[in-house]
């Protein structure tokens, strides 16, 4: 198994390049689709609406497909894994998006009202008093999200991605190992996921004690 | 972009083949892991030593380890210590041994929501342990667990098209021969996939709507 160590290491580091790309990418559309679900404007929050409800009710290998199969359809073919982390990215901000303006959301409305009638506009508003406030809260559930990510990156494999599990597939295709290979990448994906776990819980302890 | 091919007569009828595998899969994980979720949830929250922390152990494992990785393992690995399942028995195999360490969760969660008050008024009216956990704190604690419980089985759904790597012939495995066929079929044929999945999983979340709204 310490021959292909080297093979363990890099698919370890395109499991995690691809989870941490895909969550930026989805908190820069998870927080755009936020506002655009509390805002006054009406159009924008049917599309918010729409996309979070669409996205979320399909499967994320289909979100993949979409963009592995799509844009070759179209004359330009990306690669598993481009591909792979844009359908991650794309999947996983519908979640954020719920998460973000739950966080907003869970701010009392007193707070807006007390900021507003002492003169601050509402993007003041947000800014200072509303945001620093809900990120607090939005902790968490984007801790859940990023162990989510890094879970689900393993589909990336399906498109050849170049993740954990698809090298593991052909160390255990070469090895014939098939047992050892995947306990072996299962402790790589343990040593990514429980530390985070157990932060995202020791975080939910501190808000419940406030 | 060929809609009128893609939508063909013998492609509709293969896809539809596709969601019956898929439905098929979906519904027995479904009972299967949500009676296996509820016994470890309960195991978790009764904190019987030994079982309890071993539960722990177990949970907490599989909530962090990928499905793709479980469906694998199952098809591929278990074989080599003399396990052999079929197609169907792996997928259904995976699916509940990762969404019941999901759904043991939710159960415990919503146990231990229970008002403290509630069990000690159980206790002194003289009920034992297991009558105040069955009368007093499940049916109170299972009304609140119905909303998570119907997302998970909505991520069960959707977690079905991960068989594709074991080649199980359901909705996806079934779009991915379909668009083998012609790229010109990607784009309606996944669009046509999306539409059913999103019937399928928009009429269960209708469904715990309606379970909600009647229980309050």
């Amino acid at each position: 198994m310490t021959d292909y160590f080297g093979l363990y290491m890099k698919g370890f580091l395109g499991t995690t390049l691809s989870s941490t790309l895909a969550l930026a990418g989805s908190f820069l559309i998870g927080a755009l689709i936020a506002v655009f679900r509390i805002t006054t404007v009406r159009g924008l929050r049917w599309f918010g609406t729409g996309y979070v409800e669409f996205v979320r009710n399909i499967p994320l290998l289909l979100v993949v497909y979409a963009f592995y199969y799509g844009p070759s359809a179209l004359g330009f073919p990306l690669d598993g894994f481009t591909a792979g982390t844009i359908g991650l990215a794309v999947y996983t901000s519908a979640f954020i998006a719920e998460a973000i303006r739950a966080g907003i959301m869970a701010v009392p409305k007193g707070q807006m009202e007390a900021a507003r009638s002492s003169g601050l506009n509402y993007i003041q508003t947000m800014q200072h008093v509303i945001l620093p406030q809900a990120i607090k809260l939005v902790i968490p559930p984007l801790g859940n999200q990023f162990i989510n990510l890094i879970k689900n990156s393993s589909v990336l494999t399906i498109v050849a991605g170049l993740d954990l599990m698809y090298f593991a597939d052909s160390i255990s295709t070469e090895t014939y190992r098939t047992f050892d290979t995947y306990i072996f990448v299962a402790l790589f994906y343990l040593v990514l996921t429980l530390p985070l776990s157990y932060g995202v819980r020791v975080w939910e302890r501190r808000l419940q004690r406030n | 972009m060929d809609f009128a091919g893609a939508y063909s007569a013998d492609h509709l009828k293969f896809l539809l083949d596709g969601l019956y595998v898929t439905l098929i899969v979906a519904f027995f994980s479904i009972i299967l892991s949500f009676v296996i979720g509820c016994v470890v949830g309960i195991i978790r929250y009764a904190r019987v030593p030994f079982l309890s922390p071993i539960m722990f152990v177990l949970v907490e494992l599989i909530r962090n380890l990928p499905l793709l990785l479980i469906i694998f393992f199952i098809r591929f690995a278990l074989p080599e210590v003399g396990i052999r399942m079929g197609l169907m028995a792996a997928a259904i195999a995976a699916l509940t041994i990762f969404e019941a360490a999901m759904i043991a969760e939710i159960v415990r969660g919503g146990l231990t929501s229970i008002d403290k008050g509630q069990i000690e008024a159980a206790r002194s009216s003289g009920l034992g342990n297991f009558q105040t956990l069955w009368h007093i704190v499940l049916p109170q604690g299972l009304r609140r667990m119905v909303p998570p419980l119907v997302s998970q089985f909505i991520s069960l759904l959707k977690d079905t098209s991960l068989a594709v790597v074991i080649s199980l012939p359901e909705l996806m495995h079934h779009a991915g021969i379909v668009i083998g066929h012609g790229y010109s079929y990607a784009i309606p044929t996944l669009l046509l996939v999306a539409l059913i999945y999103f019937t399928v999983n928009f009429l269960l979340s209708l469904l715990s709507r309606r379970l909600e709204s009647r229980e309050n």
